[in-house]
């Protein structure tokens, strides 16, 4: 299924602070421009921005969904819950609506995806609460998606 | 003239800007690359190359500036409470300012110092003493929070404190007044050779900074009023000067004044650590507190000490000897390479430099002046390494460069004199506005000083900035000092009055430096790790409320089932884990400070709900676009009232799913 994204996509030139190390170069000075595009995202096609690039999933593993469920009560659950749209989207169904490395970029790095990502820009516009750096490790994200698996949009508990 | 000053400043201020993404060293030379204002300009962004942790005085906090900027970062509380940061008004803090005269919201504090290793700066741990009610206290480098206090017993004043060895084996604590050991109901007149100086050694623990008083040595009863640790040759001694060695009790700025001479008393601590370690010392009662705060559990606990092992100098021979030093020295300063031992003589206008060799060659040869109370006073010409003939009046602190000069401050001229080492020679004189006290050289009490910036701290403003009523700023002045000449730089107003400070490169300190508390880490018995456990709990007029905040909710956020007459404990734990992301939390009539509570922490606070009604609380540090939303509300019914106890979030249980 094709989602229609209306994207503002504003060209600024990135305000960097030179004087720390890793941070992008400055660009040239290049005039700020506001256009509005459509852009047809499939987010099913969508892996996001962030160190997750390819996931090849196998059958469920119930031990990894079980130590899922444990980290995203504690780090997740004040803003998710399964069942209700809360301070941000509900969960269920999450992995039909989504691809599996865009959920763990989102996890893992979700100031760039809000701020960059056209889909995850759309829930922060709607949701208006910007999701959250927990500083998850790469394994406790894949565990929490694991965990997502189970949790299909057909109600099962 | 002001005008082109201002634009010059711009136009400083903007070449910077524009060169600031340039490679380190590259800034543009000419005319503008002396200004001081370029010197001191840290662009929007970027990063101070020092910290300077200058002591609060009689705000008894420290507060931590960049230099050289002048910039403040943080007012880290010491031994004062602040309701910004609930230190002293949360459950978890109170405990740290308990002493044995009972909780003591205030204390004077003068002389940060930061542990070392083999003679330099290692940036973990920092000192400083409480001056009034005597204690020492460490401050923890990786989350800048005062982590210990220590009360020092049989002490008052506790002024030659807190200074560090080389190897930071130990913290000093020297007092400034003389008391009877032990305190006892004796008349004032009999002071003199009854009353006691201690001066009390606290072993650090080289894993975590811990301290413990390890022996306290009852000298006779002057005012040890300054101390610095041998190093390099002379590690292994720690010198603290004396004044009233007259032993007068009352008008001492006539009575103390009148032996041309008192002593700068040299301690030779690892002669007595052999002593100790052998059986030496005498076992006294006493009563001290000794409070650590834990960062796993969020909490400080508060421990009564009740025996302290003491020295009488005379069992130990050749542990202490006294250096004859002119005119009440105030200042006791020791050169980077532990050779020089300065005195400052604050009634006179001469800097007196003892020599250790000189100083060990005496002691060997046994070339004495007679002795005070058994401490053999050594011969004052054969120790001496020479005077510096300033000019000046009232020297009182001297630090160095590591290019072998020093800088002494003189109080009563108001100026920072430099000098050479070995020659004596006055190389340059500055004024400092006004009336100078201490000054800081990073690294400046270590085997290697960073010779780049002087920071001279001012007891008096006067006219220096805007006017603010009777009571004005204190301030720091900021020397570049690597040319022959020091050159002013900046101004910039301080927190109360600073006595002392260290400076420290920031690349040891910053690397180090905590982002946030881990969770799982969080050890508090009232910690909830996940908003599913949130809960309120009562076990008679008690209730407990165990709450969680994330941005930007506190859940459970309704409350009912309180009563008039409660006593009401807010446990509230961030579930935040990342950087900068503190919240607070204050409930409307709740009589102590807001909690402000960082990533992963818990914290305490208590309400007694007076008046029936819905009572609103409410996060105070703006966390999120959604701050103002993040609030909740708890019914309180009449005493004995049927309503039950719930807690709910979004009108569903907290762990709903």
């Amino acid at each position: 299924m094709k989602l229609k994204v209306l994207v503002l996509s504003l060209v600024v030139a990135f305000i960097s602070s030179c004087g720390s190390d890793a941070k992008k170069e400055e660009k040239s000075s290049t005039p700020v421009e506001v256009k509005k595009e459509v852009i047809n995202v499939d987010p099913m096609e969508d892996k996001g921005i962030g160190p997750v690039t390819s996931i090849t999933l196998a059958e469920i593993d119930q031990t990894m969904a079980a130590e899922g469920k444990v980290v995203f009560k504690a780090k997740c659950s004040a803003c998710h819950k399964i069942s209700k749209r809360f301070v941000g989207p509900g969960i269920a169904g999450v992995t039909e609506r989504r691809t599996p490395e865009w959920i763990m970029n989102m996890i893992l790095n979700p100031e760039v995806m809000v701020a960059e990502n056209p889909i995850a820009k759309q829930l922060l516009a709607e949701y208006l609460a910007p999701m959250a750096n927990q500083n998850l490790t790469e394994r406790e994200a894949r565990l929490i998606l694991e965990y997502f698996r189970t949790k299909t949009s057909v109600k099962d508990e | 003239m002001k005008t082109i000053f201002k634009s010059l400043l711009a136009i400083t201020a903007f070449s910077v800007m524009l060169s600031s993404c340039k490679d380190e060293g590259s800034s543009n030379k000419g005319a503008l690359s002396s200004s001081a204002a370029e010197k001191v300009y840290v662009a929007p962004g970027e990063h101070d190359e020092f910290y300077a942790f200058i002591s609060g005085g009689f705000s008894g906090q420290l507060a931590v500036y960049g230099l050289p900027s002048g910039r403040l970062f943080k007012v880290i509380p010491v031994f004062s409470v602040d309701a910004e940061k609930a230190y002293g008004f949360n459950e978890e803090t109170k405990p740290m300012l308990n002493t044995s005269h009972g909780f003591i919201p205030w204390d004077d504090s003068h002389h940060p110092d930061i542990s070392q290793t083999a003679g330099e700066l290692d940036g973990r741990w920092i000192y400083i003493n409480g001056n009034n009610t005597p204690r020492i206290a460490k401050i923890d480098l990786t989350t800048f929070e005062t982590t210990e206090i220590i009360e020092i017993p049989n002490s008052a004043g506790n002024h030659s404190s807190s200074y560090v060895t080389e190897n930071t084996e130990y913290v000093v604590a020297g007092t400034r007044f003389g008391v009877p050991v032990p305190q006892r109901d004796m008349s004032i007149d009999e002071y003199k050779g009854n009353f006691k100086g201690a001066l009390t050694f606290l072993k650090v623990d080289p894993e975590d900074g811990t301290m413990d008083i390890s022996f306290q040595i009852l000298m006779p009863g002057f005012n040890y009023d300054k101390a610095h640790p041998g190093r390099g040759d002379s590690h292994g001694w720690f010198f603290f000067t004396t004044y009233n060695t007259e032993e007068a009790n009352s008008l001492l700025e006539v009575n103390a004044s009148q032996n041309d001479k008192d002593f700068i008393a040299a301690v030779n601590w690892k002669v007595i650590e052999e002593y100790v370690k052998n059986g030496g010392g005498t076992k006294m009662p006493t009563n001290y507190a000794h409070n650590i705060y834990d960062e796993h559990t969020h909490s400080a606990t508060s421990t009564m000490k009740k025996e302290v092992l003491t020295i009488n100098p005379a069992e130990v021979p050749g542990a202490i000897y006294f250096l004859p030093t002119p005119k009440s020295p105030h200042g006791c300063d020791v050169s980077p390479t532990g050779e020089y031992i300065v005195g400052s003589g604050k009634l006179s206008a001469d800097v007196t430099v003892h020599s250790y060799t000189k100083m060990i060659k005496a002691i060997e040869d046994k070339n004495f002046d007679g002795d005070a109370y058994g401490i053999p006073i050594l011969n004052y010409e054969a120790i001496l390494a020479g005077s510096v003939k300033s000019g000046g009046l009232g020297p009182l602190h001297t630090e160095f460069d590591g290019k072998g000069n020093a800088y002494t401050t003189f109080f009563i001229s108001s100026e920072v004199v430099k000098w050479k080492l070995g020659t004596w020679e006055v190389i340059d004189r500055k004024p400092t506005y006004y009336s100078v006290g201490h000054l800081m050289i990073p690294g400046g009490n270590s085997r290697k000083p960073q010779g780049k910036y002087l920071l001279a701290m001012n007891k008096i403003t006067k006219d220096r900035y805007l006017p603010t009523g009777p009571e004005v700023t204190q301030s720091a002045q900021l020397y570049d000092i690597t040319g022959e000449k020091m050159k002013l730089l900046l101004d910039f107003p301080t927190v109360g009055e600073p006595h002392y400070a260290a400076g420290i490169s920031a690349d040891i300190i910053k690397k180090n430096s905590k982002k946030f508390y881990r969770l799982d880490e969080n050890k508090h018995p009232y910690a909830v790790k996940s908003e599913a456990d949130a809960k309120v709990t009562r076990n008679g007029n008690e209730v407990h409320i165990y709450m969680t905040m994330i941005r930007s909710h506190f859940a459970p956020d309704n409350i009912e089932g309180i009563q008039v007459g409660d006593e009401v404990f807010f446990h509230v734990t961030n579930l935040e884990q990342d950087y900068d992301v503190p919240h607070g939390i204050s409930m409307i009539g709740a009589q102590t400070s807001e909690l402000l509570i960082m990533p992963g922490q818990t914290e305490t606070f208590k309400w007694y709900p007076k008046n029936i009604g819905v009572w609103p609380f409410y996060c105070t540090d703006f966390c999120s676009a959604l701050h103002q939303e993040m609030q909740g509300y708890i019914r309180v019914s009449p005493k004995g009232s049927k309503v039950p106890l719930t807690y709910t979030l979004d009108g569903d249980a907290v762990d709903a799913e």
